[in-house]
C-alpha cells in the first residue's frame, strides 16, 4: 500500500522551544492512524504543519504527495480537518455551513447538493440539517464538522481530539461515526487523542508522542504485548519478591511500597503457582488482581509518569467550558 | 480563478446572512444614527438656521449621519474577523483553498454591502422624518458609499490583524472612530473650525461627507472629483495594507 502521510525529520519550535521534534511518520492510505500523547505533547502542532497551518522550523512532509510548505494549496485540497476548538459559525445553520465548506472548495452547486446530502446522513444529522447550529448539542456539532471535513472528498481526514469533553455515550457515537466513514468513504484519517481507550479501540495503528517525539508507533495489541504479557497487581508480604523473580514466566516486577505490579505471559497460570509459594513459605497474600494490559500501561513504561496527569484534568474542563459557552 | 470568486461569493454571502438574521442588530444601527438625528438636529437647528441665515440644520446633519453610520459598522465589521478567530471559525476559513487575498476581498465586500444597507435604511428613515435629499443624487452618493464602506472595513481588518484580542478594541474607538468622525464635518459645517480647519483636511471621511452633502443635498462644497480622488486613494491605499497585513498572519 502507498503511504499517504510521509514526514521527515518534522520538526516545529517556538521561540527556542521545541514542541515537535524531528518526527518521522508514515501513513498508508486508508489507515485510521491515532497520535497519542498527553497534554502539550505536539499532536495540535504536528496536525497544524500537515495542514498547511503552520510552517515547519525544519524537516518535511508530504500529504498526497504534495509538500506541505511548497505546495500549500495541492494539499488543501486534498485534506479535510476537525479543529481541537469548535470551528462552525453559529449564527448559521447546519446546511449554511455545510454550503460555505463546499463553496469555499470551489464544488460546482448540483455536486455540493448532493454531497451535503450524503455527508449529513453519514453522521445523522439530516432531521437538523436547518436548524442554527447555536441550538445544537456538543456531540452534534462535532458531528456536523466531522461531516463537513469530508464534503470536498478528501483524501486525508485530520481529527484533533475529535472526543475531547464529551460524555462517553457521545463519545462512543462518534467513534462508530469515525469508523464508518473510514470504511464508507474511503479516506484516511488521522487523529489524535489523550485518550487511551479512544486510541485502542478506534485505531489501527498508534504513534504515542510525548514531548515532540515518536516514542513508540505500532497496533495497539502489538504495543500492549511489548510490555512482555498480562499485569498481575499484588499486594503482599515483601518476602515473596525473591521468590516471584525466579518464575519464569514472569517478565517484569515493579515493586511500590508493598504493591507489586507483575507483568507476566500465561498470567492465568502464574497465580495459582505464586499461591502456592506463598503457602509453602508462609507469606501473606492480602489481594491478587489480574488484567490485560491497557496503553496506559505503555506509557507508563516509556515515560515513567501517566499520560493523565492532575494538570490535564483542569485543562480538559476549562476546554469543556469553553466549548459550553461556545455552544 | 474561479475558486478564488466562489472563496469570495461565499464569504460575501456569510456576511449578508449574518447581517439579516440579527434582526436587532438592524435596528439597533438605526435607532442610534436617528437619536442623532432628533436629538442634535432639534438642540443645533434653531442656532444653524440663524447663523447660516436660514438654513436648515437636519439637511445639513443627515448626509453627515450616513457617513457615521458608514464608518462606524465598516470598521466594526473588519474587526469581527477577531471574533471569527476567537470562535474558531477562521480556521475553517484559513485552511481553504483560496488566497488571503480572496478571503480578505470577501469579507470587505460584505462588510460594504451590509454598512451601505444600512445607510440607505437610514437615509430612507431620514427621508421620512421630513429632511429634504436630492434623490437624484443617489447614484452618484452610492458611489461615495461603496468608497467610503470598502475603505473602513478593509481598515477594519488591517487594524485585526494586528491585534491579538478585542482588548485594544476601546482604544481603536476612542483614538481613531471618534476623532476620524468629529473631524469630518459631519456634525457642522467646517469653516465654523477657523484656523483648525486644515486638520480637517488630513481626515478621509471630510471628503466622504462633503461627497454625500454634495450629491444628496446640492449644498456647496469641495469639488465632487476631488472628493473622488482623494477617497478612491485612501481605499485602494486601505485595501492594500488590509490585504498585505492580512496575509502576513499565520
Ligand atoms: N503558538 C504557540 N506559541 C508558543 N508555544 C506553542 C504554540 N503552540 C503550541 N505551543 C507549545 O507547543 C507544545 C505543544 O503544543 P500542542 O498544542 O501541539 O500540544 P497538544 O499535544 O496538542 O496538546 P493538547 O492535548 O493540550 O491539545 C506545548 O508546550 C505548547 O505550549
Ligand atoms: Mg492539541
Amino acid at each position: 500500500m502507498t503511504n499517504v502521510i510521509e514526514t521527515n525529520k518534522l520538526t516545529r519550535k517556538f521561540n527556542g522551544f521545541t514542541a515537535v521534534d524531528s518526527v518521522n511518520l508514515q501513513i498508508k492510505e486508508g489507515e485510521l492512524f491515532g497520535l497519542l500523547g498527553p497534554n502539550g505533547a505536539g499532536k495540535t502542532t504536528t496536525l497544524s504543519m500537515l495542514s498547511t497551518i503552520l510552517k515547519p522550523t525544519s524537516g518535511t512532509a508530504e500529504v498526497n504527495g504534495f509538500d506541505v510548505d511548497t505546495q500549500q494549496d495541492e494539499v488543501r485540497n486534498s485534506i479535510g480537518i476537525v479543529f481541537q476548538d469548535p470551528s462552525l459559525d453559529d449564527e448559521l445553520t447546519a446546511y449554511e455551513n455545510l454550503d460555505f465548506h463546499g463553496m469555499i472548495y470551489g464544488m460546482p452547486a448540483d455536486e455540493r447538493k448532493q454531497r451535503i446530502k450524503e455527508v449529513i446522513e453519514l453522521v445523522d444529522l439530516s432531521e437538523k440539517i436547518n436548524m442554527q447550529v447555536k441550538k445544537f448539542s456538543g456531540g452534534m456539532k462535532r458531528r456536523l464538522e466531522i461531516a463537513r471535513g469530508l464534503i470536498h472528498h478528501p483524501k486525508v481526514l485530520f481529527l484533533d481530539e475529535p472526543t475531547l469533553g464529551l460524555d462517553p455515550q457521545t463519545r462512543r457515537n462518534i467513534w462508530d461515526h469515525i469508523i464508518e466513514m473510514n470504511k464508507s468513504e474511503k479516506v484516511t484519517v488521522v487523529l489524535t487523542t489523550h485518550y487511551m481507550e479512544e486510541a485502542d479501540s478506534l485505531c489501527e495503528r498508534v504513534a504515542v508522542i510525548d514531548h515532540g517525539k515518536i516514542i513508540a508507533l505500532d497496533t495497539p495489541e502489538k504495543l500492549k504485548h511489548s510490555i512482555g504479557g498480562d499485569i498481575i497487581s499484588l499486594e503482599a508480604d515483601p518476602g515473596l519478591l525473591p521468590h516471584l523473580k525466579k518464575i519464569k514466566n514472569i517478565k517484569k516486577i515493579k515493586n511500590m511500597n508493598g504493591e507489586m505490579n507483575i507483568s507476566a505471559e500465561d498470567a492465568e497460570h502464574v497465580i495459582p503457582i505464586i499461591f502456592d509459594i506463598a503457602q509453602k513459605n508462609k507469606l501473606e497474600i492480602h489481594s491478587i488482581s489480574l488484567r490485560h494490559p491497557t496503553l496506559e500501561d505503555v506509557f507508563l513504561q516509556l515515560t515513567g509518569k501517566s499520560i493523565r496527569e492532575e494538570k490535564a484534568g483542569v485543562l480538559d474542563r476549562f476546554r469543556t467550558r469553553i466549548r459550553s459557552r461556545n455552544r | 480563478m474561479n475558486k478564488q470568486i466562489s472563496g469570495i461569493y461565499i464569504l460575501w454571502k456569510r456576511e449578508v446572512i449574518r447581517f439579516f438574521r440579527a434582526k436587532s442588530r438592524v435596528i439597533g444601527t438605526l435607532g442610534m444614527p436617528f437619536f442623532f438625528l432628533l436629538i442634535l438636529g432639534s438642540g443645533f437647528g434653531p442656532a444653524y438656521q440663524a447663523q447660516s441665515g436660514g438654513g436648515n440644520y437636519m439637511d445639513l446633519l443627515t448626509p453627515g449621519i450616513i457617513g457615521m453610520v458608514l464608518l462606524f459598522s465598516s470598521i466594526f465589521s473588519g474587526i469581527r474577523v477577531l471574533m471569527d478567530r476567537e470562535f474558531g471559525f477562521l480556521k475553517e476559513i484559513m485552511v481553504a483553498p483560496i488566497s488571503r487575498t480572496s478571503i480578505m476581498l470577501g469579507i470587505t465586500l460584505g462588510g460594504m454591502t451590509t454598512s451601505t444597507i444600512q445607510a440607505i435604511l437610514f437615509l430612507g428613515v431620514s427621508l421620512l422624518v421630513g429632511v429634504h435629499l436630492n434623490l437624484y443624487g443617489l447614484p452618484a452618493a452610492l458611489l461615495f458609499m461603496f468608497l467610503i464602506s470598502a475603505s473602513f472595513v478593509a481598515l477594519g481588518i488591517a487594524i485585526a490583524s494586528k491585534m491579538e484580542d478585542m482588548h485594544g478594541f476601546q482604544l481603536i474607538t476612542n483614538f481613531l472612530i471618534m476623532p476620524l468622525f468629529l473631524l469630518s464635518g459631519a456634525l457642522f459645517p467646517l469653516e465654523n473650525l477657523g484656523a483648525w480647519q486644515f486638520i480637517t483636511f488630513l481626515d478621509p471621511l471630510t471628503y466622504g461627507v462633503d461627497g454625500l452633502r454634495v450629491t444628496l443635498t446640492n449644498a456647496p462644497g469641495m469639488p465632487l472629483w476631488l472628493d473622488f480622488t482623494v477617497l478612491a486613494g485612501f481605499c485602494v491605499v486601505c485595501i492594500l495594507t488590509g490585504a498585505f497585513l492580512f496575509s502576513q498572519r499565520e
